[in-house]
C-alpha cells in the first residue's frame, strides 16, 4: 500500500452546496472518491491509498490536471484505489465534483 | 431515476435511490466516519470507507423501513468484521422499535476471507439479530439480484428472512458452484457449466421450489413493487410455524429426492414443457410460475 497526499490552490470554489458525496468501488481497475467541503474556498486536497506501488508521478500529473480542468476549491478528496488506469481515475475525480455539486452522479 | 434501469448492473448507492422514495434515504454510519475494516491493511488490501455495506433508514410510498445493502463488487460483497457488525446494529434497531420494517438487498459471495473468524461470527451475531427483530413481529425481507448473488453465510441469512423476492440473475445457496466442485468433484456439480449453475441456484428455481415468493424482474420498478409487497407478508414467527416448515421440507425430498436435475423438478412440479423454462421471459414465467402447484410456506 502506498499513500500518497496533494496539496493545490484552485482558483475558484466548487460549484454547489452538498457537504459531502461518494463515487466509485474500490474493485479492480477501479476506485472510489469520497470528497468533502470542509477546506478554505481557494484549497484542495487528494488524499491517496492506493493498492499500486510506485506511481507517484502519474498520480501526481493527473491530480495537477484535474485541479487545473475542474478548480475543486474547497474540497478535500480521499481516493482509495483499487489499481485503476490514470483515465479510470480523472473520470471518477470529475464525477466526485459534480457530485457533491448536487449532479447525479 | 429510471424504474427501468437494471438491479443488476447498479452499484448499492443506486439500488437504494431506486428503491426508496426519492431523497428519504439517511445513511447510518456513512463512509464520512471511515470506519473501515481493521484487517484488511494487514493483507496490503485497500478498505472501502462503508466497508461495502451501506445502512440507514428511508421511506417506501411514505412507509419508514430500515435499509440495508452490499456492494457485490467491493471484495465480492464478502461479510467482513465492520460489514456485519452494520447489519447486526441494523437488526438490533429494527428490534428496539419493534414497529420498522428491514430490508436487506443482498450481494454477497460469504464471508470476507481475510477475516473469516470475524466474519462468520458476523453472520452469526445478524442471525441472531434478526430472528430477535422477527420476534417482535417486524418483517425483515431480502432482495436478491446481484452480481455476487447470495451466498455462503448470505445465503443462511436470507434463510431466515420473513420473505424473499429473487430475480433470474439472482442467485441464492450456501456452498457456490466452485466450492461443490472443489468439494465434490466435477461430475458432482461442473462450476464452469453456467446454465446448470443458473437452473440449479438462480432465481426461477429457488422460485418454483418455494425458496422466493416474488420472482422479480431485472428493474427498479420490480424490486420497488416487490419490496411493498413482502413488507406487508408478516407471517407468525412461532415454534408451529418451524414445525410445519420442517414438514414441508421433508415432502420436499420426499418428492423430488431422486431427482437428477432442476428440470426433472420442474417436471414434477407440473410444468409442460420444462425444458423451456431457463429461456422463459419474465411475464411467461410469472403466469407459468403461478399455475404450478408450489407449496405455501412461512419459513424456508
Amino acid at each position: 500500500m502506498e499513500q500518497l497526499n496533494y496539496h493545490h490552490t484552485a482558483r475558484s470554489r466548487a460549484k454547489g452546496s452538498r457537504q459531502q458525496a461518494i463515487v466509485g468501488v474500490v474493485a479492480s481497475g477501479d476506485l472510489e472518491v469520497l470528497v468533502e467541503r470542509t477546506l478554505p474556498d481557494g484549497e484542495c486536497e487528494v488524499d491517496i491509498r492506493t493498492s499500486v506501488t510506485g506511481f507517484g508521478d502519474v498520480w501526481r500529473a493527473v491530480v495537477a490536471d484535474f485541479v487545473q480542468l475542474r478548480s475543486p476549491g474547497g474540497l478535500k478528496l480521499s481516493v482509495n484505489d483499487g489499481g485503476a488506469r490514470p483515465d479510470m481515475v480523472s473520470l471518477r475525480l470529475a464525477q466526485a465534483v459534480r457530485a457533491v455539486a448536487g449532479d447525479r452522479p | 431515476m429510471s424504474g427501468a434501469l437494471s438491479w443488476y448492473e447498479s452499484t448499492a448507492r443506486q439500488r437504494l435511490a431506486g428503491l426508496l422514495d426519492q431523497d428519504s434515504f439517511v445513511e447510518f454510519v456513512g463512509p464520512e466516519q471511515r470506519e473501515t475494516s481493521p484487517h484488511l491493511p494487514l493483507f496490503d488490501l485497500p478498505a472501502q470507507f462503508d466497508d461495502g455495506m451501506i445502512v440507514g433508514q428511508g421511506r417506501l410510498e411514505g412507509t419508514q423501513v430500515l435499509v440495508a445493502a452490499q456492494e457485490g463488487r467491493f471484495m465480492g460483497g464478502a461479510f467482513g468484521e465492520v460489514h456485519g457488525a452494520k447489519l447486526t446494529g441494523l437488526l438490533r434497531a429494527a428490534r428496539e422499535l419493534r414497529s420498522t420494517p428491514v430490508l436487506i438487498l443482498f450481494d454477497t459471495g460469504g464471508v470476507r476471507l481475510q477475516e473469516a473468524n470475524a466474519g462468520e461470527l458476523a453472520i452469526a451475531e445478524i442471525m441472531r439479530a434478526l430472528l430477535e427483530a422477527r420476534l417482535t413481529g417486524v418483517p425483515v425481507v431480502g432482495l436478491i439480484g446481484g452480481r455476487a448473488g447470495c451466498y455462503g453465510g448470505g445465503g443462511l441469512i436470507a434463510g431466515c428472512c420473513s420473505a424473499l423476492a429473487v430475480s433470474e440473475q439472482g442467485r441464492i445457496s450456501v456452498s457456490g458452484p466452485e466450492v461443490i466442485e472443489t468439494n465434490r468433484g466435477v461430475e458432482e456439480f461442473d462450476s464452469k457449466d453456467r446454465a446448470l449453475v443458473w437452473r440449479t441456484m438462480g432465481g426461477k428455481h429457488r422460485r418454483l421450489i418455494g425458496g422466493a415468493e416474488i420472482f422479480a424482474d431485472d428493474s427498479m420498478a420490480s424490486f420497488r413493487a416487490a419490496a411493498l409487497s413482502l413488507l406487508h407478508h408478516v407471517p407468525p414467527f412461532t415454534a408451529k410455524t418451524l414445525e410445519a416448515e420442517q414438514a414441508r421440507l421433508e415432502q420436499r425430498i420426499a418428492r423430488f429426492g431422486r431427482c437428477e436435475d432442476a428440470v426433472d423438478v420442474w417436471t414434477l412440479l407440473g410444468a409442460p414443457d420444462a425444458l423451456s423454462v431457463p429461456a422463459m421471459a419474465y411475464a411467461d414465467f410469472v403466469v407459468l410460475a403461478d399455475q404450478l402447484e408450489t407449496s405455501h410456506h412461512d419459513a424456508r
